[in-house]
């Protein structure tokens, strides 16, 4: 067993088109939006793409819900600055058939009866090439300088079960028409989405099913030849206890005369419930400590480097998040 | 006042034939249900669950062992319960199968199955798994072999998305929207017909030219069969609907106490009352009371004071003082909640500190949904 690369790699810090996904409930979005932070330090510009209409960055960053445009979300110090971009497939669908095909008003008709949606249902494929040639057009889009328009692009993306999917723009591509405009586009996705510009991030907590699924996650994206970038390890919690002395406390085996003498020579004597019931905190504690030591060993199999967030106790909000920026910089994320 | 969730009077009460768990993703919802399951049947009910992606150790713990789409008895060493317990996963596909099998006779059904967006449809839309959930739910309540069925819902990223998937795959596949954009003069009694029928015409066009006209062509034929065969998709929808809304079907709103599942919740529990759905109340699913009465103060204090002299002792108080800290947070959140809906009933069920994969653990967490609350 090799155990894990430890920080930002050069590969990563070359990288301009990020992906952040990680099964159902582990903080990708928090994650993503920490990641788009600390990328837009040291003055460069980000933004950060949402896809799947939960309105998250706008939740996180506490501003009204994101309409389909770039908008500026946050700065950054350092003379950074962070945009946001939520993703209406819909939209995306309609700007479609206007580039192409003259709808004028009808278009909106179309949207309230619902016939874009169900254009979107037919070919559920035609959804992701929509997401993706919008992301690509972001990644690519130059200033009148020449130079792109965001150093780099960090999308929340679709969770573990569904990403390689959403990524496959292949695939997808097959339930589409032969010809015709979008699929003259994808090709052009197809090149971005697998070159060294694109990296697919994995956040996972220290528990069993979510690194398992990260396991995994990895095996597809190297067998649909995506790129797996780094592993966000979310909510790391300080361990208490030394290591020497976890097994055993998980087994229940807490050196309570000691803890008691201890606590005496700080002058706090504690009733008999008191003691027990700490002693029975403390068991709980080994025994998580320990699942997250086999939770470590598993992740090791993904072989990728990885980086820590901290667990921030009074949970997510602004503040919190520029920490978590920062100990990603701290890492050695660029 | 919020009022405590009595979970032992909701199962025991004859009246109660269908408990639906809902919640958002990675709040443990398959548990919680396998946990109430277990609990009604060892209470004496005639108990079936209907689990939809569990985790392989939770289903082997149900004795379930693949993907069965009729409800097996659970057969486990140490497991007598009072009444009975059945347990089924959700075969998505299967159960769509089934469903065009039984409808559509042997000739049509098997046209049908091999219709390429069939196969579009039955394994990658995505309110498909929502639409059969619901499908096999109508299925087991019409049997009436059990007088007690818990559902799980599927780990959809929106706990709304139960609700609300049905109704999308069915206006998405009712025949109406195929026959406009097959042949948009053929579709009579369309009130905005004329307003729209140019652009129609125009976005069909556009539609064929970026999905493919033989895509399109599938589509309808998959539809119109379809159609004649049950009467539309609407109809089947609206009737699951009704049976969610019937008496005896109670919702229980499973959350994790993070924010973005409360979110969830709240706006699920508010869905439920502008429907008319009865709510059974909120499990917050996973908190971490604190044990032992010690202020953090005195603690950390303390905690400093030993940190080179006592290590253990030390870190006993730290921890203590992290679990507090937890502990208050999670209380804040819940807070939050009650105060928004001061009309549902709430149950805390404390972490279990490893992963259930037992019989012995689903009784556990069936234990900490019924005792009383801790003070």
């Amino acid at each position: 067993m090799s155990t894990p690369l430890a920080g930002w790699t050069d590969e990563l810090g070359r990288a301009r088109l990020h992906f952040v996904t990680g099964k159902g409930g582990t903080g990708k979005t928090t994650s993503a939006a920490a990641l788009g932070i600390a990328l837009a330090s040291r003055g460069r510009r980000v933004l950060l793409v949402e896809v799947e209409g939960r309105q998250g960055f706008a939740q996180l960053f506490d501003t009204e819900p994101l309409p389909y445009a770039e908008q500026r979300i946050a700065s950054v110090p350092g003379g950074g600055e962070l945009r946001a971009l939520h993703i209406d497939v819909e939209a995306a669908l309609l700007e479609y058939f206007e580039m192409f095909y003259n709808l004028g008003f009808a278009g909106r008709t179309l949207r309230r009866m619902g016939a874009i949606e169900f254009a979107t249902t037919l070919a559920p494929g035609l959804r992701d090439v929509l997401l993706t040639g919008k992301i690509k057009e972001c990644v690519r889009r130059t200033g009148p300088d020449g130079r792109h328009v965001y150093d780099a692009v960090v999308v929340d993306a679709p969770p573990t079960g569904r990403v390689v999917k959403f990524l496959d723009v292949t695939k997808a591509l097959t339930d589409l028409a032969k010809t015709g405009p979008i699929r003259g586009q994808a090709d052009g996705v197809v090149r971005l989405l697998h070159s060294e510009e694109t990296v697919i991030h994995l956040v996972t907590l220290l528990e069993e099913m979510p690194v398992r699924e990260t396991v995994e996650a990895v095996a597809e994206l190297d067998g649909a030849d995506l790129r797996p970038g780094a592993v966000l390890v979310n909510r790391v919690r300080p361990p208490r206890l030394p290591a020497r002395s976890i097994t055993a406390a998980a087994d229940g085996r807490v050196d309570a005369s000691r803890v008691r003498n201890g606590l005496a020579s700080a002058g706090l004597e504690l009733p008999d419930g008191t003691m027990d019931a700490l002693v029975a905190e403390t068991v709980e504690h080994a025994i998580r400590l320990a699942a997250e030591q086999r939770a470590r060993e598993q992740l090791a199999e993904a072989d990728l480097p990885t980086v820590e967030l901290p667990e921030e106790s009074a949970g997510i909000d602004l503040a919190a998040l520029y920490d978590l920026a920062e100990s990603l910089t701290e890492q050695g994320v660029r | 006042m919020t009022e405590r969730l009595d979970v032992d009077a909701l199962i025991d009460d004859p009246k109660t034939r269908i408990v639906v768990c809902c919640g958002s993703g990675g709040v443990g919802k398959t548990t919680t249900a396998a946990a109430l399951a277990v609990r009604a049947a060892e209470r004496g009910r005639q108990t079936v669950v209907l689990t939809i992606d569990p985790a392989r150790r939770l289903a082997q713990a149900l004795g379930l062992r693949e993907l069965g789409n009729q409800p097996r008895q659970v057969s486990v060493a140490g497991f007598e319960p009072k009444g009975e317990l059945w347990a089924m996963m959700l075969d998505m596909r299967r159960t769509f199968d089934d469903m065009v099998r039984t409808h559509a006779g042997p000739e049509r059904a098997e046209a049908l199955l091999a219709n390429p967006f069939y196969q579009t449809i039955s394994t990658s839309f995505s309110g498909t798994q929502e639409y059969m959930a619901m499908e096999k739910l109508g299925q087991l309540a019409a049997t009436d072999e059990w007088d007690l069925i818990v559902v799980d819902t599927p780990p959809s990223r929106s706990a709304l998305d139960f609700l609300d998937a049905p109704s999308r795959l069915s206006s998405a596949l009712d025949g109406r929207m195929i026959r406009l954009l097959t042949g948009p003069a053929k579709a009579g009694g369309w009130g905005i017909r004329k307003v729209v029928s140019t652009g129609f015409s125009i976005f069909a066009k556009a539609v064929s030219t970026i999905i493919g006209g033989q895509l399109l062509a599938d589509a309808s034929a998959f539809m119109q069969a379809f159609d004649s065969m049950f009467g539309g998709f609407r109809e089947r929808a609206r009737k699951t609907a009704e049976l969610l809304r019937s008496d005896g079907t109670s919702f229980l709103v499973v959350a994790a106490p993070e924010p973005d599942a409360l979110r969830e919740a709240s706006y699920f529990v508010e869905r439920l009352s502008g429907e008319n759905m009865p709510l059974a109340g909120l499990v917050a699913n996973r908190t971490h009371p604190v044990l032992a009465e010690l202020s953090v103060t005195t603690a950390l204090s303390a905690a400093e004071k030993l940190e080179s002299s006592a290590p253990l002792a030390s870190a006993v108080l730290q921890l203590h003082a992290d679990r507090v800290a937890l502990a208050e947070r999670e209380k804040r959140l819940l807070a939050r909640f009650t105060r928004a809906h001061p009309g549902a009933a709430l149950v805390e069920v404390p972490a279990l500190p490893s992963d259930v994969h037992d019989l012995g653990g689903l009784r556990e967490i069936g234990d900490r949904l019924a005792s009383p609350a801790v003070a």
